[in-house]
């Protein structure tokens, strides 16, 4: 019987039978974590292995990024701890000038395709844009991951989906995603594996296969995986250096526990409305509605491309009288690329605060909170209560956060 | 040896109409303002801060207490938090519709049990005062020895992994 991608990874990496429902010892290429939950994950390999070495410092990463720099005594605390194992044990540090822990393993080629990689990051599925296995998991996992470079897993089913018809411009990947997270609901793949397919599919850039593959946890999947991509291919060789570029395809046999059929042909920008990110609706529905905050950025659109298109629409304009627009840039090379081409020059006279290379305004405090009432659009990937500040928060593309700040209200960026 | 049958009080999640709170996700569970906690004892007082009707749980929860949760419980980020603060309760067992997959992962780590129950009987199980989970054969009773729902048994490496204390102290195959 043939296998699909997550077989096939699992396969090259266990000496186990790998078939889903079954539950497998498998081997990491990479074991990290962040200064969310390093700590713990110190404390934890402290108590449990006193005096002991991680399997493989090469293989092992510390990747700064929530609290970067620290802006409480608590995190910065926290960082210290993970840096002081870490020179013990001969561990890399991505420290807090780096930007956001998986995309950093990425563009330094660490998490290449075919590769198991896991971390204390919840959205490490968003590996799957350069086909390898990401995993988020907590600080025991971690700890024992540290140690052993292996990890029990049980293996998923995979949930194929396939996408009929093309969309054009100003609808972007986000609107797709958030069109597939709305249909699919936070637990449509509850524990699954995802293969999503089709001309839509094929035509994504990298930072569209990024944010695509980085919503599959807000659908409750495992992994999201994506055909290859002239895009892709270019990245991981510069990523890794190498032109010898391999990439896990399934098997023509391999067996689905569902097939999945959506039609984006014409699919209009999309906004995921408070409490939940799968409370999607069209943004032509909720245009009109008053906006206080908008905050571009995060793992799901940080990358130089989400960023430089905000800059096109606000380029030579101002965002409306009374909006805050903070941009944070995913990493320290996106930043570094968008200062000099003269991105970050556009967004600065459009009014924006542009931040640190970080998770920002996903994670508490790093970028500013919301009070109660203040209404907040985010490109980020999660608007559930309280996680952001005490005010609602929207999601949706750069391209609407763009058109939304400079008219003060949610705007579809086809009006501009 | 780690007991495979618990005992204790039922805690049912259920809204002010009665329902199962589907898709509590770990912010609301253990608020994000609390992460830089790093000593589990201190992470009880933490359990359910930021969902709304239960953020006087642990005031109100004794050790050995069972919770009944709906579906995709422990949905959103990895915090191990989510899971410790449970613990550090003394919390017995959670039986849930279904469940977030890090969060599953993280609860069988931790060795706290975890059964799958997608019928959840919320009337019967509101009512009784104590209830009995098996975690070898999925079985929950009543006191008086009656069968009221049927869970999925727990994995073989859970039960593994329980039985040990917790995966730290598991060497791999």
């Amino acid at each position: 019987m043939g296998r699909t991608v997550i077989e096939k990874i699992f396969a090259a990496h266990t000496a186990d039978e790998v078939a889903p429902g079954r539950v497998i010892w498998l081997d990491l290429d990479v074991r990290s974590a962040r200064d969310f939950a390093g700590a713990n994950v110190v404390k934890r390999f402290r108590e449990a292995y006193p005096g002991e070495r991680v399997a493989d410092p090469e293989r092992t990463f510390f990747t700064f990024d929530c609290n970067a720099p620290a802006n409480t005594i608590a995190y910065a605390q926290n960082q210290q701890i993970c840096r002081r194992f870490a020179r013990e044990q001969g561990i890399r540090v991505y420290d807090v000038d780096s930007g956001i822990g998986s995309h950093v393993l990425m563009e330094e080629g660490i998490a290449s395709p075919g590769a198991t990689v896991v971390g204390t990051d919840s959205h490490l599925n968003i590996l799957g844009a350069v086909g390898a296995f990401g995993q988020g998991m907590g600080d025991v996992d971690i700890a024992f991951a540290f140690r052993h470079g292996k990890t029990w897993f049980e293996v998923p089913h995979t949930v194929k989906i396939v996408l009929r018809g093309r969309y054009e411009y100003p609808t972007t990947a986000k609107d797709l995603t958030l069109f597939l997270v709305g249909k699919l609901g936070a637990r449509g793949a509850l524990g699954k594996a995802v293969e999503i397919e089709g001309e839509a599919v094929e035509a994504l850039d990298m930072a569209g296969r990024i944010t695509l593959c980085s919503m599959a946890t807000e659908m409750g999947a495992i992994s999201a995986f994506l055909p290859p991509s002239e895009s892709l291919r270019a990245f991981v060789e510069e990523a890794t250096g190498s032109r010898d570029f391999s990439y896990p395809i399934a098997d023509p046999d391999a067996e689905y526990t569902r097939i999945l059929e959506f039609d984006v042909s014409g699919l209009k920008p999309m906004i995921a409305a408070p409490p939940r990110p799968d409370n999607v609706h069209e943004v032509a529905e909720l245009e009109g509605e008053r906006v206080d905050t908008v905050f571009v950025g995060s793992c799901t659109n940080g990358r130089y491309e989400d960023i430089r298109a905000v800059a096109e629409i606000l380029k030579g304009r101002r965002v409306a009288k009374g909006v805050v627009l903070k941009v944070a840039p995913a990493t320290r090379r996106v930043w570094g690329r968008l200062l000099k081409e003269g991105w970050l020059e556009v967004l600065y006279d459009a009014g924006a605060i542009i931040a640190h290379a970080a998770c920002a305004g996903c994670a508490q405090g790093q970028i500013g909170m919301t009070g109660e009432g203040e209404v907040q659009l985010s490109t980020g990937n999660r608007n559930f209560p309280g996680k952001q500040g005490r005010g609602p928060t929207y999601l949706c593309s750069p391209a609407t956060a763009a058109a939304s700040a400079l008219f003060g209200v949610i705007t579809s960026p086809e009006r501009l | 040896m780690k007991p495979t049958v618990i005992r204790g009080r039922p805690w049912v999640i259920t809204d002010g109409e009665g329902r199962l709170i589907d898709d509590i996700d770990t912010d609301q569970i253990y608020h994000n303002a609390y992460l830089a906690v790093t000593d589990p004892a201190e992470m009880g007082r933490y359990a359910f801060s930021n969902l709304e009707g239960w953020t006087d749980f642990p005031r109100r929860a004794r050790p050995g207490d069972i919770l009944f949760v709906g579906e995709n419980f422990g949905a959103g980020s990895s915090r191990q938090h989510a899971v410790d603060c449970f613990l550090a309760l003394g919390i017995g067992a959670i039986v849930g519709r279904s469940f977030g997959a890090i969060y599953k992962r993280n609860a069988i780590n931790s060795g706290l049990p975890l059964l799958e129950l997608p019928e959840m009987p919320v009337g019967a199980l509101r009512e009784l005062e104590e209830v009995t989970v098996d975690l070898e054969t999925g079985e929950i009773r009543a006191p008086d020895g009656r069968v009221i729902a049927r869970a999925r048994p727990m994995p073989r490496v859970a039960l593994e992994i329980y039985r040990a204390g917790g995966l730290l102290k598991l060497t791999p195959r």
